[in-house]
C-alpha cells in the first residue's frame, strides 16, 4: 500500500495547486537558463553565420563587436593574398532604427559581398541576394515577408530573403545587404549634408570603408598562422573565429551574462528554499498521521517513503509541468529562449537533489514525531 | 463490589487457570531528575488476563496516560519488570530493540479521536496494520471487510474517515485495531467522543472482542456511564494504583 499515493490521491487538488506553484518557479528558472543561453547564442550568431576562420580588423583593436573598427575597403584584396588563404571578403557592421508599418524596428545591417564570406549561412525561405543593389534578406523576427519593401536611409530595399534566429548580441534582428547598399547606408551624405561638407572645404572622401574583413583559410592551411601574418605584414588586427568568440562572450556580454547567472543561481537558490519549506509544511500537516502510524507499528522506511515519494512527485511534476509551459511560451518571449536537451537534464537532477535533500528536514521531523502524542490527542 | 489487589491470583478473574497477558511488576516511571522530578508512576504492579475488560480511572496527572504508555512500549519504564503475552519485554530495561514490531504484533491501539488515517478508506485503514506485517494485499483486504462486518459497519467499508459518523469511525479504529489478531487491547478513553447509546455499543464490543479472541482490553475512560460495561476498575493516584479495586461483573 503506497501512502505517498493515497494521500496525494485524497488532496489531490491541494497537491496539484502546489505543484503547479512550483511548476511556476521552475518555468522562471528553466526560462532564466534559456535566456543566458540564448544571450550567448545570440552573442555568437553573428560572428559564427559567415564561416570564417579569421577575423582582420583595424590595427590595434578587437573589433568589429567589441571595438570600433574601420578599415580600407581594398584590405581584402592584401588579406586574400597572404598564402593559406581561400577565400576573404569584406564587412560591415551597423545598427539602426527605423519605423515600417507604424512600428518601430531595431535591425543590425550587415553588409557583405555576395559570393564571398559574410552572408547568411542559410536561408529559411526566399533566395540570397542576387542583385547588387536594393535587395535585402531578412530575419524572421523584423516581421517583414517575402517581397516587402523596407525603406532605409534614402533608399528602398525588397525582402527577397528570409532567415532564421539570427540576432545581434543585442538582440536586434539582422538584415544582409550588399556591401556597396551598407556602404551608402552607411557613410554616404544626404545631399543638403554634402552641399554643407563641401562649403566648408571638407575633402569629399571615398565611402569604400569596411569594419572588418573575413578569410576562410585553405584545408591544410593553419588559420592562427594566417592571423599571424596579417598582424606582422599587413599591420592590422587579426583574430581567429575562437578568439572572436572568446572576445565575445568574455567582453561584449560578459556583465550580462554574469547577471544572469547570477540572477538562475539566485532563483535555484530559492527555489531550494521554497520547495523545503513546502515539504516541512506537507509534513507538519500529518504528524499526527505519522504519530499514529508509529504507534500501531509502521517502520520508519515506511514514513521515509511518505515523505520522500511525495517530495518527489512534486518535483517532478512540477518540472514536468513548468517545462512545458516554458517549452509552449519560449517563441513569445522577446529575446531568444534557448532551451538545450542538458540544460532541462541537469536542472531536473538538480530539482531532484534539492527535493531529496528538503525532504531530509521533514524526514527528521517525523523521526522525531513521539508515538506517544497519538494517544489523548 | 469488594476490595480487591490489581494482582489477581492465579486462577485469574473468573477462576480460570490462565497467565496474565500483562503482567507488570514494581514498574516506576519518572521524569526529568532533582526538584523538577516527577514520579509518574510508582511500584505499579498489575496482571491483566485473557477475556477481561478493565477499566482504568484516576484524576488528571495521576499516571494514567503514562500507564498506557509503558504497556504499550512507548514509554520506557525507568524500572521493575514487564510481561506480555508471555515475553518478558522489559526487566530494568527494554529486552527488545523492535518495539514497534513487538506493538505491531501484540498490542492494538483504539484512540480517543479513531485517528483514522484520513487519506485511506475504511478497508484500508484497517488492512494498513496487516500490510504493514506484510500481509498479502487480498488477505490483508480480506480480513479487513471480515473485521468490519463483526463490527457491523462492513457498509462503509469504502467511506473516507471525514463522512464516518463518531461511531462509524470508532467502530473502524477498532477493526484496525484488531485486524493484526493483538491480544492486549490498549483504549484511551475510546467514548469519549460518543453519545452515551453508541459508547454502549462500543463498549459492547470491546467486550465481544476481549470473549471471542482471548485478548484483554484495558481502557483508560472518564466515562462514568460505561463504568458498568467493565470487569474490574483499576484506580491509579499520584502514580500509585490504590489498593481498592472495583469488581464490577
Amino acid at each position: 500500500m503506497n501512502l505517498a499515493l493515497r494521500d496525494i490521491r485524497h488532496n489531490l487538488g491541494r497537491f496539484l495547486l502546489t505543484c503547479v506553484g512550483l511548476s511556476l518557479l521552475l518555468a522562471v528558472v528553466l526560462s532564466m537558463i534559456g535566456i543566458y543561453r540564448g544571450l550567448v547564442a545570440d552573442a555568437l550568431t553573428l560572428a559564427r553565420a559567415p564561416g570564417a576562420d579569421i577575423w582582420v580588423v583595424e590595427s590595434g583593436t578587437r573589433g568589429p563587436f567589441a571595438e570600433a573598427s574601420r578599415i580600407p575597403g581594398d584590405t581584402r584584396e592584401q588579406i586574400a593574398r597572404l598564402a593559406g588563404v581561400a577565400v576573404a571578403g569584406s564587412v560591415t557592421f551597423q545598427s539602426i532604427e527605423t519605423f515600417h508599418r507604424a512600428r518601430k524596428l531595431r535591425l543590425q545591417i550587415v553588409g557583405y559581398e555576395p559570393g564571398r564570406p559574410g552572408g547568411p549561412a542559410e536561408i529559411a525561405g526566399g533566395r540570397m541576394i542576387a542583385r547588387s543593389h536594393f535587395e535585402i534578406v531578412a530575419d524572421q523576427r523584423t516581421g517583414l515577408a517575402l517581397g516587402e519593401r523596407l525603406r532605409l536611409g534614402r533608399d528602398e530595399f525588397t525582402v527577397v530573403g528570409l532567415t532564421r534566429n539570427m540576432v545581434s548580441s543585442g538582440g536586434d534582428a539582422i538584415i544582409y545587404m550588399t556591401l556597396l547598399d551598407s556602404q551608402a547606408l552607411q557613410f554616404e551624405l544626404a545631399p543638403p549634408a554634402a552641399r554643407r561638407e563641401k562649403a566648408r572645404g571638407a575633402a569629399g572622401g571615398g565611402i569604400d570603408t569596411v569594419n572588418a574583413v573575413l578569410a576562410r583559410v585553405a584545408p591544410n592551411a593553419s588559420a592562427i598562422e594566417v592571423a599571424e601574418a596579417a598582424r606582422r605584414w599587413k599591420h592590422l588586427s587579426a583574430m581567429t573565429q575562437g578568439e572572436q568568440e572568446t572576445i565575445l562572450t568574455r567582453s561584449v556580454v560578459e556583465k550580462a551574462r554574469q547577471q544572469i547567472g547570477l540572477f538562475t543561481s539566485i532563483l535555484l537558490l530559492v527555489s531550494t528554499v521554497i520547495i523545503a519549506l513546502i515539504i516541512y509544511t506537507m509534513t507538519m500537516d500529518k504528524l499526527k498521521e505519522i504519530a499514529t502510524l508509529k504507534l500501531i507499528g509502521a517502520p520508519d522506511r515506511r514514513i521515509v517513503a511518505l515523505i520522500l515519494q511525495q517530495a518527489l512527485a512534486m518535483g517532478a511534476i512540477g518540472f514536468g509541468f513548468g517545462a512545458m509551459l516554458i517549452v509552449s511560451v519560449k517563441d513569445y518571449f522577446p529575446r531568444r529562449v534557448l532551451l538545450q536537451p542538458e540544460d532541462g537534464l541537469m536542472l531536473a537532477a538538480a530539482v531532484i537533489l534539492v527535493c531529496v535533500l528538503a525532504s531530509g528536514l521533514g524526514v527528521r521531523l517525523a523521526l522525531k514525531v513521539d508515538p506517544a502524542t497519538a494517544l489523548g490527542s | 463490589m469488594e476490595p480487591r489487589t490489581a494482582l489477581a491470583g492465579p486462577d485469574g478473574p473468573r477462576g480460570r487457570a490462565v497467565a496474565p497477558l500483562v503482567e507488570l511488576r514494581n514498574i516506576s516511571k519518572h521524569f526529568g531528575a532533582g526538584e523538577t522530578r516527577v514520579d509518574a508512576l510508582r511500584d505499579v504492579s498489575l496482571d491483566l488476563h485473557p477475556g477481561e475488560v478493565i477499566g482504568l480511572l484516576g484524576p488528571s496527572g495521576s499516571g494514567k496516560t503514562t500507564l498506557l504508555n509503558v504497556i504499550g512500549c512507548i514509554v520506557e519504564p525507568s524500572s521493575g519488570w514487564m510481561r506480555l503475552d508471555g515475553e518478558t519485554v522489559y526487566d530494568e530495561k527494554w529486552l527488545r530493540h523492535d518495539l514497534r514490531a513487538l506493538r505491531l504484533e501484540k498490542i492494538g491501539f483504539i484512540f480517543q479521536f479513531h485517528n483514522l488515517l484520513p487519506f485511506l478508506d475504511s478497508t484500508d485503514n484497517v488492512a494498513i496494520v496487516l500490510d504493514m506485517a506484510r500481509v498479502e494485499r487480498g488477505a490483508a483486504r480480506a480480513r479487513a471487510v471480515e473485521l468490519l462486518d463483526y463490527l457491523e459497519v462492513g457498509n462503509r467499508r469504502n467511506a473516507f474517515p471525514a463522512s464516518l459518523s463518531g461511531g462509524e469511525a470508532q467502530r473502524v479504529a477498532i477493526a484496525r485495531a484488531l485486524a493484526n489478531r493483538p491480544r492486549i487491547i490498549l483504549a484511551d478513553e475510546p467514548t469519549a467522543a460518543l453519545d452515551s447509546q453508541r459508547a454502549g455499543i462500543v463498549m459492547d464490543l470491546l467486550r465481544k472482542v476481549a470473549r471471542d479472541q482471548d485478548a484483554a482490553v484495558i481502557a483508560v475512560t472518564h466515562d462514568e456511564k460505561i463504568y458498568n460495561r467493565f470487569d474490574r476498575i483499576l484506580t491509579l493516584r499520584d502514580g500509585r494504583l490504590d489498593g481498592e479495586e472495583r469488581e464490577i461483573r
